[in-house]
Protein backbone atom coordinates (compact mmCIF):
# COMPACT_ATOMS: atom_id res chain seq x y z
CA UNK A 1 0.00 0.00 0.00
CA UNK A 2 2.73 2.48 1.18
CA UNK A 3 4.61 1.45 -2.31
CA UNK A 4 1.58 2.23 -4.14
CA UNK A 5 1.25 5.32 -1.98
CA UNK A 6 4.58 6.84 -3.07
CA UNK A 7 4.00 5.15 -6.67
CA UNK A 8 1.06 7.42 -7.33
CA UNK A 9 2.96 10.26 -5.49
CA UNK A 10 5.67 9.92 -8.35
CA UNK A 11 3.16 10.05 -11.25
CA UNK A 12 1.60 13.22 -9.87
CA UNK A 13 4.70 15.05 -9.69
CA UNK A 14 5.63 13.76 -13.12
CA UNK A 15 2.21 14.89 -14.52
CA UNK A 16 2.97 18.08 -13.37
CA UNK A 17 5.94 18.31 -14.68
CA UNK A 18 4.18 17.71 -18.12
CA UNK A 19 1.49 19.92 -16.97
CA UNK A 20 3.44 22.94 -16.60
CA UNK A 21 3.67 23.71 -20.20
CA UNK A 22 1.11 25.99 -21.37
CA UNK A 23 -1.21 25.50 -24.30
CA UNK A 24 0.62 28.59 -26.22
CA UNK A 25 -1.54 30.21 -28.74
CA UNK A 26 -4.19 29.22 -30.73
CA UNK A 27 -4.77 30.23 -34.43
CA UNK A 28 -6.37 34.42 -34.32
CA UNK A 29 -4.71 34.48 -31.10
CA UNK A 30 -2.18 37.99 -31.00
CA UNK A 31 1.51 36.74 -31.57
CA UNK A 32 3.66 37.38 -28.16
CA UNK A 33 5.83 39.72 -28.38
CA UNK A 34 9.70 39.07 -28.06
CA UNK A 35 13.15 40.15 -28.79
CA UNK A 36 16.05 37.70 -28.29
CA UNK A 37 19.29 38.12 -29.81
CA UNK A 38 20.60 37.44 -33.47
CA UNK A 39 23.50 35.06 -34.52
CA UNK A 40 25.22 38.71 -35.57
CA UNK A 41 24.77 39.95 -32.14
CA UNK A 42 22.07 42.13 -32.69
CA UNK A 43 18.79 42.47 -30.54
CA UNK A 44 15.69 40.95 -32.86
CA UNK A 45 11.84 41.35 -32.23
CA UNK A 46 8.62 41.41 -32.94
CA UNK A 47 7.07 43.28 -33.95
CA UNK A 48 10.17 45.96 -33.94
CA UNK A 49 12.25 44.36 -36.30
CA UNK A 50 9.85 43.56 -38.61
CA UNK A 51 8.91 47.54 -39.90
CA UNK A 52 7.21 47.26 -42.32
CA UNK A 53 6.66 43.38 -43.32
CA UNK A 54 3.48 42.15 -43.78
CA UNK A 55 4.10 39.16 -41.40
CA UNK A 56 6.82 36.72 -40.74
CA UNK A 57 7.50 32.71 -40.57
CA UNK A 58 8.44 32.01 -37.12
CA UNK A 59 10.22 28.63 -36.95
CA UNK A 60 11.26 26.72 -33.69
CA UNK A 61 14.51 24.81 -34.81
CA UNK A 62 17.47 23.90 -33.65
CA UNK A 63 21.22 23.04 -34.99
CA UNK A 64 21.02 19.17 -33.37
CA UNK A 65 17.68 17.90 -34.56
CA UNK A 66 17.64 15.61 -37.37
CA UNK A 67 14.32 16.90 -38.17
CA UNK A 68 14.93 19.98 -38.13
CA UNK A 69 18.69 19.60 -40.25
CA UNK A 70 16.07 17.76 -42.74
CA UNK A 71 13.91 21.03 -43.07
CA UNK A 72 17.01 23.67 -43.61
CA UNK A 73 17.05 24.03 -47.06
CA UNK A 74 13.85 24.25 -47.35
CA UNK A 75 13.11 26.95 -44.81
CA UNK A 76 16.03 29.00 -46.30
CA UNK A 77 13.92 28.13 -49.73
CA UNK A 78 10.71 29.46 -47.89
CA UNK A 79 12.29 32.96 -46.29
CA UNK A 80 13.81 33.36 -50.45
CA UNK A 81 10.63 33.20 -51.58
CA UNK A 82 8.41 34.77 -48.96
CA UNK A 83 10.68 37.66 -47.64
CA UNK A 84 10.53 39.34 -50.51
CA UNK A 85 6.59 39.49 -50.73
CA UNK A 86 6.65 40.45 -46.72
CA UNK A 87 6.70 37.12 -45.20
CA UNK A 88 10.35 36.86 -43.70
CA UNK A 89 11.86 33.84 -41.55
CA UNK A 90 12.88 33.85 -38.12
CA UNK A 91 14.54 31.08 -37.13
CA UNK A 92 14.06 30.47 -33.21
CA UNK A 93 16.39 28.16 -31.01
CA UNK A 94 14.64 27.44 -27.70
CA UNK A 95 16.53 24.55 -26.74
CA UNK A 96 18.26 24.44 -23.20
CA UNK A 97 22.08 24.41 -24.03
CA UNK A 98 23.00 22.80 -20.92
CA UNK A 99 21.10 19.81 -22.15
CA UNK A 100 22.06 19.76 -25.63
CA UNK A 101 25.86 21.62 -25.87
CA UNK A 102 25.54 21.44 -30.24
CA UNK A 103 22.85 23.85 -29.77
CA UNK A 104 24.46 26.33 -28.24
CA UNK A 105 24.94 30.01 -29.18
CA UNK A 106 28.12 29.52 -30.70
CA UNK A 107 27.38 26.42 -32.53
CA UNK A 108 24.29 28.59 -33.93
CA UNK A 109 26.47 31.28 -34.96
CA UNK A 110 28.71 28.29 -36.80
CA UNK A 111 25.78 26.47 -38.08
CA UNK A 112 24.14 30.30 -39.55
CA UNK A 113 27.41 30.55 -41.40
CA UNK A 114 27.81 27.30 -42.96
CA UNK A 115 24.81 26.79 -44.02
CA UNK A 116 24.63 30.81 -44.88
CA UNK A 117 21.33 31.55 -43.59
CA UNK A 118 19.46 34.46 -45.04
CA UNK A 119 16.99 35.11 -42.04
CA UNK A 120 17.93 35.69 -38.49
CA UNK A 121 18.64 32.57 -36.44
CA UNK A 122 17.89 34.31 -32.73
CA UNK A 123 18.45 32.41 -29.21
CA UNK A 124 15.55 32.20 -27.04
CA UNK A 125 17.72 31.62 -23.54
CA UNK A 126 15.25 31.96 -20.95
CA UNK A 127 12.43 29.45 -23.02
CA UNK A 128 9.42 32.13 -22.11
CA UNK A 129 8.80 32.82 -26.12
CA UNK A 130 8.55 28.60 -26.64
CA UNK A 131 6.16 28.55 -23.85
CA UNK A 132 4.12 31.73 -25.19
CA UNK A 133 3.56 30.19 -28.31
CA UNK A 134 3.04 26.78 -27.18
CA UNK A 135 6.30 25.26 -29.00
CA UNK A 136 6.17 21.20 -28.25
CA UNK A 137 9.30 20.52 -31.10
CA UNK A 138 11.46 21.16 -33.65
CA UNK A 139 10.35 22.36 -35.97
CA UNK A 140 7.63 24.10 -35.09
CA UNK A 141 6.12 26.50 -37.46
CA UNK A 142 3.75 29.67 -36.76
CA UNK A 143 2.96 32.23 -39.57
CA UNK A 144 1.98 35.56 -38.08
CA UNK A 145 0.58 38.56 -40.37
CA UNK A 146 0.31 41.82 -39.32
CA UNK A 147 -3.59 43.12 -38.89
CA UNK A 148 -5.23 46.17 -37.32
CA UNK A 149 -4.96 45.24 -33.72
CA UNK A 150 -1.00 43.23 -33.77
CA UNK A 151 0.74 40.12 -35.53
CA UNK A 152 -1.88 37.67 -35.44
CA UNK A 153 -1.29 33.96 -35.49
CA UNK A 154 -2.63 32.59 -38.78
CA UNK A 155 -0.55 28.84 -39.43
CA UNK A 156 0.61 26.89 -36.41
CA UNK A 157 2.32 23.35 -37.30
CA UNK A 158 4.60 21.38 -39.77
CA UNK A 159 6.49 22.99 -42.69
CA UNK A 160 4.97 20.31 -45.36
CA UNK A 161 3.80 16.57 -45.66
CA UNK A 162 7.03 14.88 -46.44
CA UNK A 163 9.78 15.31 -44.10
CA UNK A 164 12.10 12.70 -45.32
CA UNK A 165 11.96 13.49 -49.04
CA UNK A 166 11.64 17.13 -50.14
CA UNK A 167 10.64 15.82 -53.60
CA UNK A 168 7.44 14.16 -52.49
CA UNK A 169 6.32 16.64 -51.33
CA UNK A 170 2.47 17.36 -51.87
CA UNK A 171 0.97 19.95 -49.62
CA UNK A 172 3.52 22.75 -48.52
CA UNK A 173 1.37 23.71 -45.55
CA UNK A 174 3.82 26.92 -44.54
CA UNK A 175 3.76 28.04 -48.16
CA UNK A 176 -0.24 26.98 -48.51
CA UNK A 177 -0.68 29.62 -45.59
CA UNK A 178 1.68 32.31 -46.74
CA UNK A 179 0.11 32.44 -50.40
CA UNK A 180 -3.35 32.34 -49.01
CA UNK A 181 -2.56 35.48 -47.11
CA UNK A 182 -0.62 37.28 -49.72
CA UNK A 183 -3.75 36.73 -51.91
CA UNK A 184 -6.00 37.46 -49.01
CA UNK A 185 -7.64 34.03 -49.23
CA UNK A 186 -8.83 31.84 -46.67
CA UNK A 187 -5.95 29.62 -45.11
CA UNK A 188 -7.38 25.78 -45.98
CA UNK A 189 -4.92 24.36 -43.55
CA UNK A 190 -4.52 26.63 -39.99
CA UNK A 191 -2.98 23.60 -37.90
CA UNK A 192 -1.08 20.38 -38.82
CA UNK A 193 0.98 18.25 -36.65
CA UNK A 194 4.56 17.18 -37.67
CA UNK A 195 7.10 14.78 -35.96
CA UNK A 196 10.02 16.78 -34.46
CA UNK A 197 12.76 16.14 -31.50
CA UNK A 198 11.25 17.39 -28.57
CA UNK A 199 12.00 20.95 -26.83
CA UNK A 200 14.72 20.50 -24.21
CA UNK A 201 13.19 21.87 -21.49
CA UNK A 202 15.43 23.45 -18.82
CA UNK A 203 15.32 20.96 -15.55
CA UNK B 1 -4.97 -16.91 -19.10
CA UNK B 2 -5.38 -19.56 -20.94
CA UNK B 3 -7.12 -16.66 -23.46
CA UNK B 4 -4.48 -14.49 -23.10
CA UNK B 5 -1.42 -16.73 -23.81
CA UNK B 6 -3.62 -18.05 -27.21
CA UNK B 7 -3.65 -14.01 -28.11
CA UNK B 8 0.01 -13.65 -26.93
CA UNK B 9 0.80 -16.44 -29.07
CA UNK B 10 -1.50 -15.09 -32.05
CA UNK B 11 0.50 -11.45 -31.52
CA UNK B 12 3.71 -13.15 -31.35
CA UNK B 13 3.86 -15.52 -33.55
CA UNK B 14 5.26 -13.01 -36.07
CA UNK B 15 7.00 -10.89 -33.94
CA UNK B 16 9.35 -13.82 -32.61
CA UNK B 17 12.37 -13.44 -34.78
CA UNK B 18 14.76 -12.37 -32.42
CA UNK B 19 16.73 -9.18 -33.95
CA UNK B 20 14.11 -8.59 -36.86
CA UNK B 21 13.10 -5.77 -37.82
CA UNK B 22 9.57 -5.27 -40.01
CA UNK B 23 8.09 -2.82 -41.96
CA UNK B 24 4.08 -1.87 -39.93
CA UNK B 25 1.50 -0.05 -40.58
CA UNK B 26 -0.85 1.74 -38.02
CA UNK B 27 -3.60 -0.27 -39.57
CA UNK B 28 -1.62 -3.65 -39.02
CA UNK B 29 -0.57 -2.01 -35.12
CA UNK B 30 -4.05 -1.18 -34.51
CA UNK B 31 -5.27 -4.54 -35.96
CA UNK B 32 -2.98 -6.88 -33.47
CA UNK B 33 -3.69 -4.37 -30.45
CA UNK B 34 -7.27 -5.22 -31.00
CA UNK B 35 -6.81 -8.84 -30.89
CA UNK B 36 -4.63 -8.19 -28.05
CA UNK B 37 -7.51 -9.17 -25.61
CA UNK B 38 -6.75 -8.81 -21.78
CA UNK B 39 -2.73 -7.59 -22.89
CA UNK B 40 -1.07 -4.30 -21.41
CA UNK B 41 0.65 -3.37 -24.56
CA UNK B 42 3.46 -0.32 -23.92
CA UNK B 43 3.70 0.69 -27.39
CA UNK B 44 7.13 3.21 -27.52
CA UNK B 45 7.60 5.38 -30.48
CA UNK B 46 11.08 6.44 -31.07
CA UNK B 47 14.13 6.42 -33.48
CA UNK B 48 17.68 5.79 -33.69
CA UNK B 49 18.71 9.77 -34.00
CA UNK B 50 16.70 10.76 -31.31
CA UNK B 51 19.02 10.54 -28.56
CA UNK B 52 16.27 11.27 -24.88
CA UNK B 53 14.38 8.01 -27.29
CA UNK B 54 17.63 5.74 -27.16
CA UNK B 55 18.34 7.01 -23.52
CA UNK B 56 14.90 5.10 -22.09
CA UNK B 57 14.80 2.42 -24.39
CA UNK B 58 17.08 0.05 -22.23
CA UNK B 59 14.05 1.06 -19.45
CA UNK B 60 11.87 -0.56 -21.70
CA UNK B 61 13.97 -3.73 -22.62
CA UNK B 62 13.94 -3.86 -18.95
CA UNK B 63 10.38 -3.35 -18.00
CA UNK B 64 9.77 -6.50 -20.87
CA UNK B 65 11.99 -8.55 -19.16
CA UNK B 66 10.96 -7.98 -15.33
CA UNK B 67 7.15 -7.96 -15.75
CA UNK B 68 7.47 -11.94 -17.87
CA UNK B 69 5.04 -13.36 -15.92
CA UNK B 70 2.60 -10.16 -15.93
CA UNK B 71 0.45 -10.04 -19.49
CA UNK B 72 2.47 -6.96 -20.68
CA UNK B 73 3.83 -6.83 -24.30
CA UNK B 74 6.47 -4.11 -25.37
CA UNK B 75 6.17 -3.06 -28.84
CA UNK B 76 8.87 -0.29 -30.02
CA UNK B 77 8.16 1.31 -33.10
CA UNK B 78 10.78 3.59 -34.76
CA UNK B 79 9.87 6.36 -36.78
CA UNK B 80 13.17 6.26 -38.64
CA UNK B 81 12.45 6.85 -42.32
CA UNK B 82 12.10 3.41 -44.20
CA UNK B 83 15.12 3.45 -46.61
CA UNK B 84 17.16 3.49 -42.97
CA UNK B 85 15.47 -0.13 -41.75
CA UNK B 86 19.28 -1.52 -42.16
CA UNK B 87 20.55 0.81 -39.93
CA UNK B 88 18.13 0.15 -37.50
CA UNK B 89 18.10 -3.38 -37.72
CA UNK B 90 22.42 -3.46 -36.91
CA UNK B 91 21.26 -1.14 -34.35
CA UNK B 92 18.81 -3.05 -32.32
CA UNK B 93 21.15 -6.54 -33.10
CA UNK B 94 23.90 -4.34 -31.59
CA UNK B 95 21.82 -3.73 -28.18
CA UNK B 96 20.58 -7.02 -28.36
CA UNK B 97 17.09 -5.89 -26.95
CA UNK B 98 14.41 -8.41 -26.36
CA UNK B 99 10.98 -6.51 -27.26
CA UNK B 100 9.72 -6.88 -30.85
CA UNK B 101 10.72 -3.31 -32.84
CA UNK B 102 9.36 -2.43 -36.00
CA UNK B 103 9.31 0.18 -38.33
CA UNK B 104 6.58 2.55 -39.16
CA UNK B 105 5.47 2.25 -42.63
CA UNK B 106 3.55 5.28 -43.26
CA UNK B 107 4.25 8.99 -44.59
CA UNK B 108 2.39 11.59 -44.30
CA UNK B 109 2.99 12.69 -40.21
CA UNK B 110 0.31 15.38 -39.95
CA UNK B 111 -2.04 12.36 -41.34
CA UNK B 112 -1.25 9.31 -38.90
CA UNK B 113 -0.22 11.33 -35.61
CA UNK B 114 -3.88 12.07 -34.42
CA UNK B 115 -4.41 7.87 -35.07
CA UNK B 116 -2.28 7.12 -32.36
CA UNK B 117 -3.46 10.12 -29.84
CA UNK B 118 -5.20 13.46 -30.17
CA UNK B 119 -3.25 14.70 -27.44
CA UNK B 120 0.25 13.86 -29.76
CA UNK B 121 2.03 16.77 -30.75
CA UNK B 122 4.07 14.69 -32.79
CA UNK B 123 7.19 14.93 -30.50
CA UNK B 124 8.78 11.97 -29.36
CA UNK B 125 9.76 9.78 -27.22
CA UNK B 126 6.16 9.13 -26.89
CA UNK B 127 4.36 6.27 -25.59
CA UNK B 128 0.99 4.48 -25.68
CA UNK B 129 -0.28 2.31 -22.60
CA UNK B 130 -3.07 0.27 -23.77
CA UNK B 131 -5.10 -2.92 -22.72
CA UNK B 132 -7.81 -4.19 -24.91
CA UNK B 133 -10.37 -5.51 -23.49
CA UNK B 134 -11.17 -3.58 -20.67
CA UNK B 135 -10.36 -0.27 -23.32
CA UNK B 136 -8.22 1.31 -21.00
CA UNK B 137 -5.62 3.89 -22.75
CA UNK B 138 -2.86 6.66 -21.68
CA UNK B 139 -0.78 8.21 -24.04
CA UNK B 140 2.30 9.94 -22.40
CA UNK B 141 4.21 12.55 -24.91
CA UNK B 142 7.46 12.58 -22.55
CA UNK B 143 10.90 10.72 -21.52
CA UNK B 144 10.52 8.05 -18.88
CA UNK B 145 13.19 7.47 -16.16
CA UNK B 146 13.06 3.82 -15.20
CA UNK B 147 11.55 4.16 -12.15
CA UNK B 148 8.66 6.67 -13.61
CA UNK B 149 8.11 4.37 -16.36
CA UNK B 150 7.84 1.08 -13.60
CA UNK B 151 5.38 2.94 -11.64
CA UNK B 152 3.30 4.01 -14.98
CA UNK B 153 3.06 0.56 -15.26
CA UNK B 154 2.35 -0.87 -12.16
CA UNK B 155 -0.26 2.00 -11.60
CA UNK B 156 -1.70 0.90 -15.14
CA UNK B 157 -1.80 -2.75 -13.60
CA UNK B 158 -2.87 -1.85 -10.61
CA UNK B 159 -5.38 1.14 -11.47
CA UNK B 160 -6.98 -1.82 -13.96
CA UNK B 161 -8.55 -3.82 -11.48
CA UNK B 162 -6.72 -6.94 -12.02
Amino acid sequence: MILRIVGLAILLATSLVAGELPDGVKVGDLAPTFSLKNVDGRMVSLPGSLGSQQGAILVFTCNHCPYSVKYEDRIIALHNEFAPKGYPVIAINPNDTTAVPEDSFDNMVKRAAEKGFPFPYVMDDTQAIAKAYGARRTPHVFVVSKQKKGFVIEYIGAIDDQPNDATKVEQSFVADAVQALLQQQTIATTTTKAIGCTIKWKK
Amino acid sequence: MQQTLIALALLLSPMLCFGQVRPLTLDSLFDRLDRGGDTIFVVNFWATWCKPCVVELPYFDKLYSRYKDQPLMVVLISLDELQSIDKVRSYINAKGWKPPVYLLDEEKPHEWIDRVDSTWSGAIPATLFVRPRSGKRVFYEREFSWSSLETTFRTFLEGDGK
